[in-house]
């Protein structure tokens, strides 16, 4: 019985610990699925969590820390809109540009938060579901902002593949000159998907800050921005895939503190390494296949756009 | 009327010149603005912060002891840029460096002689290369993204430090702090140059590599050849030039440079091994790679404003008690303010019409 208990809290942990990832890799997705890569999403989740954290302490309401989490991305992702978009600078640049700014400017609001203490989102149960054996702890007693990432992930993968507006996103990533000589904004829809990309980095700052560990430190998204990145190239642009990959990532961490609380007597620092090493292990696997990545990858990923007429 | 974005026939190589200007006089107008929103007389802020570091040749030494590693860090990685391979894990090389380097003066303990910092130097130049080469042969080899394999392996690299200096090399006599042993201060350190400074004998090391990148870069088919396998990668192809060598060579010779660097962090400024050695002097060089518009002279200069970004931080906090981190947030606007003008440079702005005008 012992056993079944570990293991569940283990998948219960585990979809904490990738609800992070899912959340900045579908905002992502949408982003590159139109043909922009912004590498900046360590940046924006950073200062999403440091604003959604700052606004929580001060107004006292985990929600409007959400919210103001979710503006604080979608601020930093119009920078490097205006930089990439309107005045056509380097993305891969402009996007380790937004991730360092985003770096200094969240220490340096945090600087008086750091250490204080509120009161993060708790679970709340889903009637019904939530008594299901073994799925019902895992999957519907958690928070809400879990809850989301559910609802966000059909949303998008419903949005990609069954819209028309998806279908012109779609197109506007593989060949945006086409896409303009038919008529459609290509550079007003950019603007949009890198803006949903960086609200769904605010929003999993937001998670980290808010619920994860409900504090602020200093660099706390330790590398999460750069994996949801290198998550994206794993699901072959794919959200199905996003989502598998997020948590495994999750199980991943999750796995290596058990490893600790098991009495191993492994170096913390050692198993620090290891979604690191995971995720170059995975990268390499699935890039091998140069064809894959080819068929998959939005043509367009990272080229500017001007137009000519 | 609404401002427009009009390419230019040719690149404007005045522009060239004048646009890390421009980003450096934006980054100071910010912070005139960011200073004044903080309560601080912006002038008093500014002299604190960017001229008197200046005024004493202690400040200048340590002028020159933070420009070191970012001198190094930035070479290596403007090599790569220019032929558009992203190398951003030089804080990982740089670690590596410094493990290594390190590790030779610890293994010496007890048997030291005039070769160890000849030995030192060496292992940490190699170590960075051999870190460095990672990422370059998973490129070359299985088609995996050097940006996300070169950072995953700086957070390793940095993990495998922290428990180095908390396991297997912590000093024994050390109160179980996380550090090393003290390096000999006779065999086993880079020579202080200056009484009464900390600027010591790395600085050497750097000017080298100014000298040494300028060359490969601008006399040598080595150079020509990365040169066109960034800028015109089909071209390249076509005459043959193999883009797997730019990579490869791309991240010895960046993978190398960051390795000295932290070696002469470890051997020069901080003595032994502790759990960290670098504030992100791999990361800030890739600003300066930019601000230095890739040139061995450009990244020199560039490297000297960024050092005087991170003593005039200091200055900041020492003086009217500002944090630390207003450096990170003025690195991060130089570099958006670098990019932005950058595009003067191809484009020029024009007044037009917001619609389109009909094609004849």
């Amino acid at each position: 019985m012992d056993g079944i208990d570990t293991a569940v809290a283990i998948a219960a942990g585990t979809m904490r610990a990738g609800t992070p990832l899912v959340l900045a890799a579908l905002g992502e997705l949408i982003t590159e699925k139109s043909g922009v890569l912004n590498l900046g999403i360590e940046g924006m989740m950073l200062v999403g969590a440091v604003s959604g954290f700052i606004v929580t302490v001060l107004t006292g309401s985990v929600y409007l820390g959400v919210c103001a989490a979710i503006i604080a991305g979608m601020l930093m992702s119009l920078i490097f809109g205006v930089l990439t978009l309107s005045m056509m600078t380097n993305q891969v640049a402009s996007g380790l540009a937004l991730t360092i700014f985003g770096v200094g400017l969240s220490a340096f609001m945090g600087i008086n938060y750091v250490g204080t203490p509120i009161a993060g989102l708790k679970p709340i149960a889903i009637p019904v579901l939530s008594d299901v054996p073994v799925i019902g702890p895992v999957l519907f007693n958690q928070d809400l902002l879990v809850y989301a990432s559910y609802l966000l992930f059909f949303a998008i993968a419903w949005f990609l593949y069954r819209t028309r507006w998806g279908l012109i996103l779609r197109a506007v990533g593989e060949t945006h000159d086409a896409a303009h000589a038919i008529g459609h904004p290509v550079i007003l829809i950019r603007y949009l998907a890198v803006m949903f990309g960086g609200a769904m980095a605010g929003l999993s700052g937001a998670y980290l800050s808010l619920v994860y560990t409900p504090q602020w430190a200093e660099n706390m998204s330790a590398g999460r921005g750069w994996i949801a990145l290198a998550l994206v190239v794993f699901a072959t642009w794919r959200p199905g895939r996003v989502l598998l990959g997020a948590y495994l990532f999750g199980g991943i961490t999750i796995l290596s503190l058990h490893v600790q609380a098991l009495g191993y007597n492994v170096s913390s620092h050692l198993i620090a390494t290891l979604p690191y090493l995971a995720t170059i292990v995975v990268l390499v696997i699935i890039s091998r296949d140069i064809t894959k990545i080819k068929l998959n990858a939005p043509a367009s990923l990272g080229r500017p756009f001007h137009p000519t007429l | 009327m609404r401002l427009k974005l009009e390419p230019r026939p040719v690149a404007s190589k005045w522009m060239g010149y004048a646009s890390p200007l421009i980003a450096a006089g934006l980054t100071v107008i910010a912070a005139f603005i960011l200073f004044g929103a903080l309560g601080k007389n912006p002038l008093l802020a500014l002299y604190t912060f960017a001229i008197q570091p200046l005024t004493s040749l202690y400040g200048l030494a340590e002028l020159a002891i933070k420009a070191t590693p970012l001198v190094l860090c930035a070479l290596g990685l403007s090599v790569g840029f220019r032929g558009n391979v992203w190398n951003i894990g030089a804080e990982g090389q740089l670690t590596v460096g410094a493990i290594c380097g390190g590790g030779v003066a610890l293994w010496a303990f007890g048997n030291e002689g005039w070769w160890l910092l000849p030995a030192m130097i060496v292992a940490g130049a190699l170590g960075g290369m051999a870190y460095g080469a990672i990422p370059a042969v998973l490129k070359n080899r299985f088609n995996a993204n050097e940006i996300l394999t070169s950072l995953m392996l700086t957070y390793v690299s940095i993990q495998f430090l922290g428990y180095l200096v908390t396991g297997p090399w912590r000093d024994p006599e050390g109160f179980n702090f996380p550090q090393t042993r003290l390096f000999d201060t006779e065999y086993g350190s880079l020579p202080i140059l200056l009484e009464g400074t900390r600027l010591h004998a790395g600085v050497f090391l750097a000017v080298a590599a100014v000298i040494v990148i300028w060359v490969l870069m601008s006399r040598t088919f080595t150079g020509f050849q990365i040169e066109v396998g960034g800028q015109a990668p089909h071209a390249a192809a076509y005459a043959g030039y193999s883009q797997k060598r730019v990579v490869l060579l791309s991240f010895l010779i960046g993978g190398g440079l960051a390795g000295l660097a932290g070696l002469s962090e470890v051997a020069g400024s901080i003595g032994q091994l502790q759990p960290v050695i670098s504030p992100g002097y791999g990361f800030a060089a890739i600003i300066v790679a930019f601000l230095g518009r890739l040139h061995p002279l450009g990244v020199l200069f560039a490297s000297l404003l960024m050092s005087l970004m991170y003593i005039g931080g200091e200055s900041l906090q020492m003086n009217l008690n500002l944090p630390l981190a207003v450096t990170g947030v003025f690195q991060g606007l130089l570099l958006f303010f670098v990019l932005g003008s950058d595009v003067l440079i191809r484009y020029r702005i024009t007044l037009g019409s917001g619609r389109r005008e009909a094609q004849v």
